[in-house]
């Protein structure tokens, strides 16, 4: 059970081995519009402005209709993705996953815009394992904030090309050149002799026509594109009608609870009571797993009853990835500390180090940042059932089919076309559904199916899932700065200390694993001299993605830093970057659209509503978008209350205002959780948090109002999901720190004493 | 025993100190009520008994067959249910929704009770959790929905 879920370079998305994962939407999103003949920097506003230029698409060799099912490109074979039906309505298959992050929506919004149709007829479910739907240079992921930039191309030309055959097909049927057609919401119209054919009568005719070559994509007179359209399962979701992986059953199906060795690496021993368990209520079966015990029941209630009722002895086993029965997040934080290893280069401009040597000021300090679970409220599942032809079906939260299938593959030794992925609509994500060996509950379920020979769900408790939760990183930076006799940066060094999940799952080697250094890279300022580097060490423990990545914290790091030194070199924070920015307009128009937002830059201490308050301010570059956020703090018993928090983000271009302004107050209220609250603590090789009782996360009454400004610069479209949430940390700790003259080098602020200076 | 959801009575065979959520989404199935946490703490099994908004995974049950029991089924069929259903997609609430069957019978519980109730009110009368943060939002509709009252 130990080798599944881990790549093997057969897999078929080896460009995502060395890189981040987050740029590859980004590099898509450059091939298309390269592929395009459009210049590379295309914006909303070049196709919305001029008159009279022409954006042609290459949609993929000219193909009729048989050969696109075989071996089409990705993004090219329109029956892979579209669905036109004779009642007129559209079903559209999204190579991206709905998690709340409105991706459903936007896929349907850029199809119905070139389709030209309205978005009410368009119904839109995931698309199932498959290579067509592998839109991101090759391979496919719901993460990395990279749905919208990465697939709006291929969304947008796939509705040209359907309209363009709907239009084709309406020739031939009325007996009129294809050239005087015009289409109406729905319907292929002929102006000239009143007549008008609707989709659903010509989807027919159409699909036996040829995919054309070349599409032309709108280029103003937007419907959708940039509107504010309502997220397509608001009505679900308001009345408990929509379906999540907790949710999906299969015939015949046994439901599965477990217990998990409390430190990763033991194995269960015979349990004295078994006979007595199986006995129970509704069980079927009790199974030893290599770490842990499962019952199968015929209810899901009833095997939980039994698994906790049953008396087990933990012993050494084995595991990949054994975790020490010594391990504590306390020494692993000294141990990074003290680690003195090669520092991998990571960025450099300038001559960092020797500057520093030189100097006359240098500032230096320490940050870190602990491990966290995502929490997604939806604990994770999944239906594993075998077909009386051994073929599979996995039936489970995921944000990557393919990699989830690929790993099957490699689990079973089945084929992979034999492998069908199911995925429902996410109950959150935040990162945590892609294949993390043991910390996804489908092997468990495919071992459980192929022991009772039935179909198995496996549902984890809260517990279960603290326990073998992927969780994020811990962060650790060490920096060194130096000043000129004005007080400004002249140069920069820092080590990222640690080890990043694109290392851990992707094989990247350190000073290439960008989860593990970004924020700390990819800063914008002017400092001439600078150094960033990784020094790897290994955390024993099962890491991952988590919102925003290596960006969660290290943003947090850098900013808090770059107050640091404004303070050192008498320095106003917004005068500091302004300077530092100086030769950025882009960033420069950011950070008056922030300060606009907030009534303008304020640090304080100030007086309001009764509180002392003051202000911070971060900036963040994630995944391709531009962000900065100011945060109004108080302090309330000792504790941080943040009481408003205003972001300015540039994404390039914006497909649906109202889903921005939703992800960024989201990520903001994440961002705010984790900075504020969130901590994994291990002692003794277990995590001391089970549950939301010992693990808190934000609540209503902590949360602030936050205040949202769409800039549209007309850069390269950005990410979303992801990017709000990188400057609060930063802001926050600003805020607290002109509040109270407290520096907060680690999160969460929850364990600092702001009232020992303040 | 006898369970009488969404005024249906049903006769179930289940034990006493089964919880409610489980005999809501098993035994009826009625998924619309979720499983998070399973301590009380993080409200996303929220349904009402006797119109208060309770924790479904922490009540057994046992002693039950007499109450009246409401599920995120059945909320539009009361008014305020129907109101609160309505604010909630004028406001774009939802995100992944998981929380949101919680969050909406604990609104329509409390306005019930207090149809003024504000977003400091409901602060301290609600603690249903959302990991996708979508409590502004949910002030939003909740304020559109008193500003009516």
């Amino acid at each position: 059970m130990h080798d599944h879920a881990r790549p093997t370079p057969d897999t078929p998305f080896p460009a995502a081995r060395t890189s981040d994962l987050s740029r590859l939407a980004a590099a898509e999103t450059a091939r298309i519009e390269a592929a395009a003949g459009a210049p590379v920097k295309l914006s909303r506003r070049l196709f919305m402005g001029a008159a009279g230029l022409t954006l042609a698409v290459a949609l993929a060799p000219r193909a009729s209709r048989a050969q696109d099912a075989a071996g089409a490109a990705p993004g090219a074979s329109l029956s892979a993705f579209l669905d036109i039906r004779p009642d007129g309505t559209v079903e559209l298959r999204s190579p991206f996953v709905e998690g709340g992050q409105g991706i459903h929506t936007a896929m349907a919004q850029l199809v119905a815009e070139e389709l030209d149709l309205d978005i009410a007829a368009m119904e839109v479910v995931t698309a199932p394992a498959g290579t067509d739907y592998q839109i991101l240079g090759g391979m496919r992921m719901t993460g990395g904030s990279s749905s919208v930039r990465g697939g709006h191309m291929t969304m947008r030309r796939l509705g040209a090309a359907a309209r363009s055959m709907l239009i084709d097909a309406a020739a031939e049927k009325l007996g009129v050149p294809a050239g005087e057609l015009t289409t109406r919401p729905g319907e292929v119209a002929h102006e000239a002799s009143g007549r008008a054919l609707p989709y659903g009568e010509l989807a027919g005719a159409a699909s036996l026509g040829e995919v054309p070559a070349d599409v032309t994509l709108k280029q103003d007179g937007f419907r959708y594109i940039g509107a504010r359209v309502p997220r397509m399962d608001l009505r679900d979701k308001s009345t408990g009608k929509a379906r999540y992986g907790i949710d999906s059953t299969v015939p015949d199906m046994l439901h599965a609870a477990v217990r998990h060795a409390p430190r990763r690496g033991m194995a269960p021993e015979a349990p004295a009571n078994q006979a007595e368990v199986e006995a129970m209520r509704g069980v079927h079966s009790v199974h030893l797993l290599p770490d842990a015990v499962a019952v199968c029941a015929e209810r899901w209630y009833l095997a939980r009853r039994a698994v906790e009722a049953l008396e087990i002895s933990w012993t050494e086993g084995e595991a990949e990835r054994p975790m020490p029965a010594d391990f504590s997040s306390a020494a692993f934080r000294q141990a990074l500390d003290a680690a003195d290893g090669e520092s991998a280069e990571a960025e450099a401009k300038g001559d960092a180090l020797g500057a520093l040597a030189g100097a006359g000021t240098v500032i230096e300090a320490t940050y870190t940042a602990p491990m966290l679970v995502h929490g997604q409220l939806e604990p994770p599942s999944a239906i594993a059932s075998f077909d009386a032809d051994g073929g599979l079906e996995l039936n489970m939260p995921n944000q990557a089919p393919e990699m989830f299938q690929a790993a099957a593959a490699a689990m079973t030794g089945l084929a992979p076309e034999k492998i069908t992925v199911v995925s429902p609509g996410l109950g959150g994500f935040f990162g945590r559904h892609f294949p993390y060996a043991d910390s996804n509950p489908w092997p468990q379920a495919v071992t459980l199916a192929r022991a009772t020979g039935r179909p198995v769900k496996v549902l984890w408790t809260r517990e279960e899932e603290f326990l073998r939760d992927a969780m994020r990183p811990v962060g650790h930076a060490k920096f060194r700065a130096a000043l000129d006799a004005d007080g400004m940066p002249v140069a920069l060094a820092a080590d990222l200390v640690g080890e990043g999940p694109t290392g851990r799952w992707w094989g990247a080697p350190p000073g290439k694993d960008g989860s593990a250094v970004e924020g700390v890279t990819g800063k914008p300022y002017a400092i001439p001299n600078v150094r960033v580097g990784q020094r790897f060490v290994a955390n024993p423990a099962a890491i991952g993605y988590w919102r925003s990545v290596g960006h969660s914290m290290h943003d947090y790091f850098y900013e808090s830093f770059l107050d640091e030194l404004a303070l050192a070199g008498g320095k106003d924070p917004m005068a500091l970057r302004r300077a530092l920015l100086a030769d950025n307009p882009r960033l420069i128009a950011l950070l008056d659209a922030v300060e606009t937002l907030s009534g303008g830059w304020r640090p304080g201490p100030y007086e309001m509503e009764g509180t002392t308050r003051a202000r911070g301010l971060a900036m963040a570059s994630p995944f391709g978008s531009e962000v900065a956020t100011i945060a109004e703090v108080s302090l309330d018993a000792g504790q941080v209350r943040a009481h408003r928090i205003w972001v300015a983000i540039d994404p390039g271009s914006a497909v649906n205002p109202s889903t921005i302004e939703a992800q960024v107050r989201g990520a903001v209220a994440l961002g705010l959780s984790q900075t504020l609250l969130e901590e994994v603590v291990y002692e003794g090789g277990e995590p001391l948090a089970r549950n939301f009782d010992m693990y808190q996360i934000l609540s209503r009454d902590m949360m602030p109002a936050v205040e949202v400004a769409i800039v549209e610069s007309g850069a390269p479209m950005g990410g979303i999901g992801e990017p709000g949430l990188p400057g609060v940390g930063g802001a926050v700790a600003n805020a607290a720190a002109t509040l109270t003259g407290v520096r907060a080098r680690a999160t969460p602020l929850i364990n600092v004493d702001f009232t020992s200076q303040g | 025993m006898k369970l009488t959801v969404n005024g249906e009575t049903r006769d179930l065979d289940i034990e006493p100190d089964t919880p409610l959520l489980w005999a809501i989404r098993e035994e009826l199935e009625l998924q619309g009520t979720k499983y998070g946490c399973g301590i009380g703490m993080c409200g996303a099994c929220t349904v009402m008994i006797d119109g208060v908004a309770t924790r479904s995974c922490v009540t057994p049950v046992d002693g039950l067959e007499s109450a009246e029991i409401t599920t995120i089924e059945a909320i539009e069929t009361d008014p305020v249910g129907a109101r609160v259903v309505e604010a909630w997609v004028k406001h774009e609430v939802a995100q992944c929704g998981y929380c949101q069957s919680g969050q909406v019978m604990a609104t329509v519980a409390m306005l019930r009770e207090n149809p003024r109730a504000t977003a400091e009110d409901a602060a301290y009368a609600i603690s249903n959790l959302c990991r996708c943060g979508t409590y502004n939002a949910i002030d939003a509709a909740l304020a559109d929905l008193t500003s009516k009252a």
